[in-house]
This record gives C-alpha cells, structure tokens and sequence, in this order.
C-alpha cells in the first residue's frame, strides 16, 4: 500500500509542480510503469494459452477442437515471429492478412447484432428513455445521411438542423463531466489508501 | 498540461502557475472531503439517502439467486489499459469483483472474471485470490477464473463470450471501458439466458448497452456501484463529493454563461 500511495503521489506531484527534482523520480516511474504493463499482458497471455486453453485439452467437449487451434495458431506465429522479427514486412502481411478480415468479420456480426437490437429495443426497453433513444437514433440517421442536404438553402431549417448537431455534444459533455468527477473520485480512493484493487 | 516554465510569455507562466495550484488544491480538498465525509459521525448524523437504481435492484436480487441456486455472478472489466486515462472504470470493476467476492462466499461457485489488459488480468487475480483467503475456501480458488481473453477489443469479447459459455453464469455484470465490443459480449449473455448489467466509461459503450443489455448505468452511475453494494463508507463518501463538486461545477457553467451574456466576459 505504501509503494502504490507514494509512487502515486509522486507522480501527481510531479503533473502539477513539475520541478527537476520531482521529474528525475517521475520520468522514470513513468517509463518503468510501461514497461510493467508490457510484461502484464505477455504474463496474461501465457496464462490464457498454458492455462486457460491447455486446461482445456484435457476436457471432454467441442471447445477443446478451438483450444487447439488458438494454441498452434499461438505458436506459429510467435515462433515464425521470433525467428523473422516482428518488424519484418512479410511476417506483418500474413498475420495482418488473417486478423484483418477476422476483426472485419466480428464487426459486420456486431452491425447486424446492433440493427436487430434497434429494432427490438421498444420491446425490451418499455419506458420514456427507451422511447426517447429509439427516436434519437432514427432523427440522427436521418439527418447524417444527406437526405437533407437541401436544407443549407432555408435558413430557418438550417438552423434548427444546426441546433440538433450540437445536442450530442451538450448531452456527451453532460456525461463526461459525471465521468470526470467519478474518475477523480476513484483516484483519490486509491491514493488515500482508503480502496486497495490490490492484496497488500 | 501546465507548463511551469513556459517561457513564451511571462503572464501565460503566471497563469500556468496559478493553474496547477487550484487543480492540486482541487484534488487535495476532494480527499479532505472524502475523509470527512466518511467519518461515523458525519454518516450518523447525516445518513445517505440513495436514488432508486432499477439496474442495481436487479443485480442485488441476482446475487441472492446466485447463491441459493448455486451458480456463477461473471464480472467483465472492458478492455481499458491499466496506464490509460480510462482506467478508473477499470478499477471500480474490481471493488465491484471484490464485493461480489464477498457477497457470494456462500456460494458453490466463485465469480468469474475477464478483461481485455494484462495489468487488470492480474489485479482481478489478486481480488480472486484475495477473497479465496478472507473466506477460507483457498482451496477453492481456480486461478483460471481470473482471464485476459483477447488482446484486441473484438478478440477480448469474443473471449468474454466462450468464457461465460458453459460456466454457470447466471448474472453478468460489465463495467469497465467498452466499445463497440460490447454488443458482442451482451449477445454472448443472452445466449446463456443470463441477466447482464452494463455500464462504461465511453459513450459510444454506454450506446450499446444501452441497446443491447437487460440494466445499464449511465455516466457517473458506473462509479456508484460499489456505493449502492454497500462496499466501503469511503465510496458512500465520495458519492457525496461528487455530488456537491458536480452541483458547484453546474452553478460555475450558469454564472459563466449569464455572465457572458451580460458581456462581462
């Protein structure tokens, strides 16, 4: 607790009184934060493929035929990788060239996921804010599709169109603001001890 | 960010100085605050009175079902860095994992947990592990129930999807930094027959949970969740800081605009 509240302070220190002193213990923290959260994830990863998936191999069950292809997919490409170099311009088309369509293909799933839930939506969601974003969503599709792109010629339905553009951000801004202050909050918790996301 | 030693212009050094001190004595009168706030005395005299969250209501009666009929609570934290500015999100999943934990030491299955960054695949470990002790079924604890299934937004909801499948999730709460990717992981929840809560720091992810979810908080409910659990009186505490930093920032905007409109500024 005592390592995270004082490099946490440093650091904020640091953000607002940026004096040579505080700046040669912060720049470096900073950096050594980077490099930590690198080694995280590669930790994570090998705990998804080693133990996760191989846990997997030993039970019975459909899973375990895509288990083995996450872990020799895995494999390949972090052994032909190590051996080319991830900078490698042929290395970084292959596997581009199979994560490109597999993400495109997740996002026309999530497209298609996303028009049958607009569609469904006063059904499951039987209230005034249900309503209110089914209405939202189909005058903002109206409106940024260019059916109306005759408008620049009236002025007063220019203007009423210039006023619906900006109330996403004024309702965005309202949020965020909210979003801001829990944000703080949840920093603050941290850095007087008070929440710990950490044994210790 | 303030330059302290911009030397460009001598006012704008001024201002820059003037700057960082209100936002340090921002941020050190929010702590006071939140200390004194969450002193007995202050939480007697003036008990919090909560606003009626459907959303919340609905995750309580789910852990009650979680534990009577033996099955999973799923907690997702998003794909949000540890090192990025949306990690705040991140970090109220884990006291809301913590708080599950806690609650649902009585049950046959411990919650599960996945996320989209090492540094929160090891945190939510830790919360796991840590909880596994508190209330002595460590020898309990599957170290595979805390995962980071998928490095890219889309291959962690995908992830989240053939985590949930065939792991007793009856309830799936989703809290963190979402994207778009969020309409994946709830149609994986739907698939279960589970009842998922949902709520993000982005406003494209609250959008589609908002679409796609059976609850979700929106904007600054998401840091409240942990308050409404009954976790800590500290979040209790910071509630009402916020409340009354939003409600001075709100009557800041009003001044600032009638202000302006009188052209005095």
């Amino acid at each position: 607790m005592i390592v995270a509240i004082g490099s946490g302070l440093i650091v904020l220190i640091g953000y607002f009184f940026p004096l040579p002193a505080i700046m040669a213990i912060r720049t470096p923290m900073l950096d050594w934060a980077v490099t930590v959260a690198g080694v995280a994830s590669l930790v994570a990863i090998l705990h998804l493929i080693f133990g996760v998936h191989f846990k997997r191999l030993r039970e019975p069950g459909a899973k375990r035929f895509f288990s083995i292809v996450v872990i020799l997919a895995f494999l390949a490409v972090v052994i032909t990788g190590l051996y080319f170099g991830p900078d490698n311009s042929e290395y970084q088309k292959v596997v581009t060239a199979v994560q490109v369509p597999i993400e495109t293909s997740l996002m026309a799933l999530l497209a298609v996921t996303l028009s049958y839930s607009a569609l469904s939506l006063l059904r499951r969601q039987r209230n005034w804010l249900g309503l209110v974003f089914f209405v939202s969503v189909v005058v903002y599709l109206v409106i940024n599709s260019g059916v109306l792109a005759f408008s620049a010629d009236i002025p007063v339905l220019q203007d009423l169109l210039s006023g619906f553009h900006q109330l996403p951000a004024a309702g965005a801004r309202g949020i965020l603001l909210g979003v801001a202050l829990g944000s703080l909050a949840t920093g603050i918790r941290i850095l007087i001890g008070t929440d710990r996301p950490y044994s210790g | 960010m303030p330059v302290f030693y911009r030397l460009l212009n001598g006012g704008e050094k001024y201002l820059n100085d003037i700057e960082s001190l209100i936002g340090f004595a921002v941020v050190v009168l929010f702590a006071g605050l939140m200390i004194l706030f969450s002193s007995k005395k202050i939480r007697v005299k003036f008990p919090p009175t909560f606003r009626n969250l459907s959303g919340v209501n609905r995750i309580r009666h789910a852990i009650g079902l979680a534990v009577e009929d033996g099955t999973r609570l799923h907690v997702s934290l998003g794909s949000g860095s540890l090192i990025d500015p949306s990690n705040p999100s991140g970090l109220v999943g884990l006291s809301t994992l913590n708080r599950f934990g806690q609650l649902t030491s009585t049950s046959d299955l411990p919650p599960l947990c996945t996320s989209g960054n090492g540094g929160f695949h090891l945190l939510s470990q830790d919360v796991l592990s840590q909880n596994a002790v508190e209330t002595n079924t460590r020898d309990m604890l599957d170290p595979n129930l805390a995962q980071m299934s998928g490095t890219t937004p889309f291959s962690y909801a995908v992830g989240v999807m053939d985590a949930v499948d065939g792991s007793g999730t009856s309830a799936s709460v989703m809290i963190g930094n979402f994207g778009p990717e969020a309409g994946l992981i709830c149609e994986g929840t739907k698939n279960i027959h589970a009842y998922s809560l949902a709520s993000s720091d982005s406003i494209i992810g609250q959008s589609v949970f908002l679409a796609l979810s059976d609850d979700t908080l929106i904007g600054e409910e998401l840091y409240a969740l942990p308050a409404y659990l009954g976790y800590h009186a500290v979040h209790q505490a910071s509630l009402r800081v916020q409340d009354s930093a939003r409600l001075v920032i709100v009557l800041l905007l009003v001044a600032g605009a009638a202000m302006k409109l009188a052209g005095l500024l």
